[in-house]
């Protein structure tokens, strides 16, 4: 086939797919860039970020948004690592069961899990009476409307992402390997973290970039298991657009964020491989 | 001879109903290289993963040293193993793979450096350590599995067709080279493979297996001069295998009806009843052929239906009459003529070189 016709099939296959990118991302995507830099008072310029920069409250915004993914993303790879590996290691009836377990989650609304949060956080909750039934405290334990809320809900929402991949790169490593080193007198804790650990990195660097980049724009659960004295750049952008219809500085929130994931992908492109992330 | 190093007693494994190893009982000393040779399915890499403790044995008692292990696991039973596969650690440097099980061991680094340097040395790598698994091609793999598993001196090597995807050429040298270095180090060897020849040329012993069962163990000749079945003979090198009825037995031979009008005189020492059903075995390089015959004992006047040039041997099928067709091996040294199909020839046998099973 000539690398003319080659073009023109792929062209054919993949045209489509991209028109409709154009129209609904793009376009808007666009926009919106135009809307960062042209819309403040002073006309075109970069006047919207100087006021993003410039207002301690956006940058500590920034800086919890970040803070509140990175904890997320520990957490998730925590207790997604020992669950993924169960999955390689169960046979054919529990591995379904397990995976029942860990998509369910994910195709249950947001909303109604976050909800379903705040009715076992809450002061009156039924953690805290069950612990306080058990003597465990006797003061209900704060764990709605700050940040162990939001990342113990942003944990658990985005805990699929993280054990999907680690199950899969610790499926593909050749159980053998494992052998070989039994066999050369290496125990199981030694296989583990001379073998499994350094063979499931892609896995890991996988399920981090998900969760994080995921975790940076959340919205709803923080929104919800936070409050007002947990604000997250998504909510920033929220309240300019909704009731301070400050297109030009939510415009530029939203750039930065845009900006922040982009260098993520590229970043994790150049060191794993963007092509590991669904293998 | 001394205690053996590795003892099986009736050594059984089930899978459910399925028996991959049937009450198998096998002694290897020090020093040896014994092979488990067998088709696929009968059992030997099971056996294999017995002894290394990666499978259970349902029944039956592993020894080494003396020492019960069936309870150990693998770790524990100080033995080097290499897989078909090879199974480097594709994340570690040729160096980083022969280190692991000295690291494993708390050997001091500078030691470490000195014998993974030496064991190199001996598979010819030398000048690889610092290469990945994936930047080697499959013989130096091999080589690198080999230096693996040999470097911490485990007192049981167990090989588990380790040249199984090499190609010939590379298989043969590597045969050798393995050979030459399991007698320098003495390391006692137990090697599955179901290549016939491989276990020719490498084993000092070979246990055949069939279904689950250690069907003859022995050196490589007395298994290839005395089968114990006719499935042995079959197995280890190539045999004309002929059915036929006992005509009558004198003092040291048997004389067999194998078609009508022709009879083979067998030397043994068996005594088979008059009209007891047979099966005799020949090697084709036992057969002679020529184009005037003698009269005698085991004499027959045949057909050449087609003959194969291989090189240094030319194979014959020949047909000696009511329907008996016998493969005929010749070596070829430039002199001999070779036969074309449809050529009269007496094909000739002697009686010693005939086995009867019963």
């Amino acid at each position: 086939m000539s690398p003319r016709s080659t073009w023109r099939q792929a062209g054919l296959l993949v045209g489509p797919a991209l028109l409709l990118l154009a129209a609904v991302y793009l376009y808007p995507l666009g926009r919106l860039f135009v809307l960062s830099v042209g819309g403040g008072p002073g006309g075109a310029g970069l006047e919207a970020y100087r006021r993003l920069a410039e207002s301690s409250v956006y940058v500590d915004v920034l800086l919890r948004t970040t803070r509140i993914s990175v904890v997320v993303t520990l957490v998730c790879l925590l207790a997604a690592y020992p669950v993924a590996y169960v999955m390689t290691r169960v046979g054919p009836a529990w591995f379904r069961v397990l995976m029942v377990f860990v998509l369910l989650p994910l195709w249950t609304s947001i909303l109604v899990r976050t909800y379903a949060w705040m009715v076992l956080l809450q002061a009156n909750g039924v953690l805290n009476n069950v612990l306080r039934w058990l003597r465990v405290i006797d003061e209900p334990l704060r764990l709605m409307y700050n940040e162990t809320g939001v990342v113990i809900g942003m944990a658990q929402v985005l805990l699929p992402f993280a054990i999907l991949p680690l199950y899969a790169s610790l499926r593909s490593i050749d159980p053998r390997l494992s052998r070989a080193a039994q066999s050369m007198g290496a125990g199981p804790w030694r296989r583990f973290y001379s073998l499994t650990l350094p063979l499931s990195m892609p896995g890991m660097a996988t399920a981090a970039l998900l969760v994080f980049v995921q975790g940076l724009g959340f919205f709803i659960t923080p929104a919800l298991l936070g409050g007002s004295r947990v604000i997250t750049l998504a909510m920033v952008i929220e309240t300019q657009v909704v009731d301070l219809l400050d297109w030009s500085l939510a415009s530029a929130a939203a750039m930065v964020l845009l900006v922040l994931t982009a260098a993520l992908v590229v970043g994790f492109d150049r060191l794993v491989g963007l092509d590991r992330v669904w293998a | 001879m001394s205690e053996p190093l590795v003892t099986l007693r009736a050594v059984s494994k089930h899978y459910g109903r399925a028996i991959a190893v049937n009450n198998v009982s096998l002694d290897v000393f020090e020093g040896e290289f014994v092979t488990l040779l067998g088709p696929s399915g009968s059992g030997k890499t099971t056996t294999l993963m017995l002894i290394a403790g990666f499978e259970t044995p349902t029944s039956g008692e592993i020894r080494i040293r003396g020492a019960s292990v069936v309870s150990r696991p693998p770790e524990k039973r100080d033995i080097g193993m290499v897989f078909q596969s090879y199974a480097l650690f594709p994340h570690m440097s040729v160096f980083d793979n022969v280190a692991y099980a000295l690291r494993t061991r708390r050997v001091p680094s500078t030691e470490v450096g000195e014998r993974v340097a030496r064991v190199l040395d001996a598979v010819h790598m030398s000048g690889f350590a610092e290469r990945y698994p994936r930047q080697l091609s499959g013989g130096q793999q091999q080589r690198v599995a080999v230096a693996r598993a040999l470097v911490y001196r485990p007192s049981l090597l167990l090989m588990d067709e380790p040249l199984g995807a090499l190609d010939k050429k590379l298989r043969e040298e590597m045969q050798s080279e393995l050979k030459d270095l399991q007698r320098t180090l003495g390391v006692t060897t137990l090697y599955v493979t179901h290549d016939q020849q491989e276990a020719l040329a490498l084993s000092d012993r070979i246990a055949i297996m069939n279904a689950g069962d250690v069907v003859q163990i022995g050196a490589p000749l007395a298994l290839y001069e005395h089968p114990a079945t006719d499935f042995v003979a079959g197995f280890l090198g190539d045999v004309n295998t002929l059915d036929g009825v006992v005509a009558g037995a004198e003092t040291g031979v048997v004389r067999v009806e194998i078609a009508d009008g022709i009879e083979v005189t067998v030397a043994t020492a068996a005594r088979p009843s008059a009209g007891k059903r047979v099966r005799l075995t020949l090697r084709p390089e036992r057969l002679d052929l020529a184009t005037t015959g003698g009269g005698g004992v085991n004499c027959w006047r045949g057909r050449v239906r087609g003959a194969t040039f291989r090189g240094e041997l030319v194979r014959y099928d020949v047909e000696l009459g009511s329907g008996v067709v016998v493969t005929v091996s010749r070596p070829y040294r430039g002199q001999e003529t070779i036969f074309g199909p449809g050529q009269e020839v007496f094909v000739r046998s002697r009686p010693d070189d005939w086995r009867v099973f019963g």
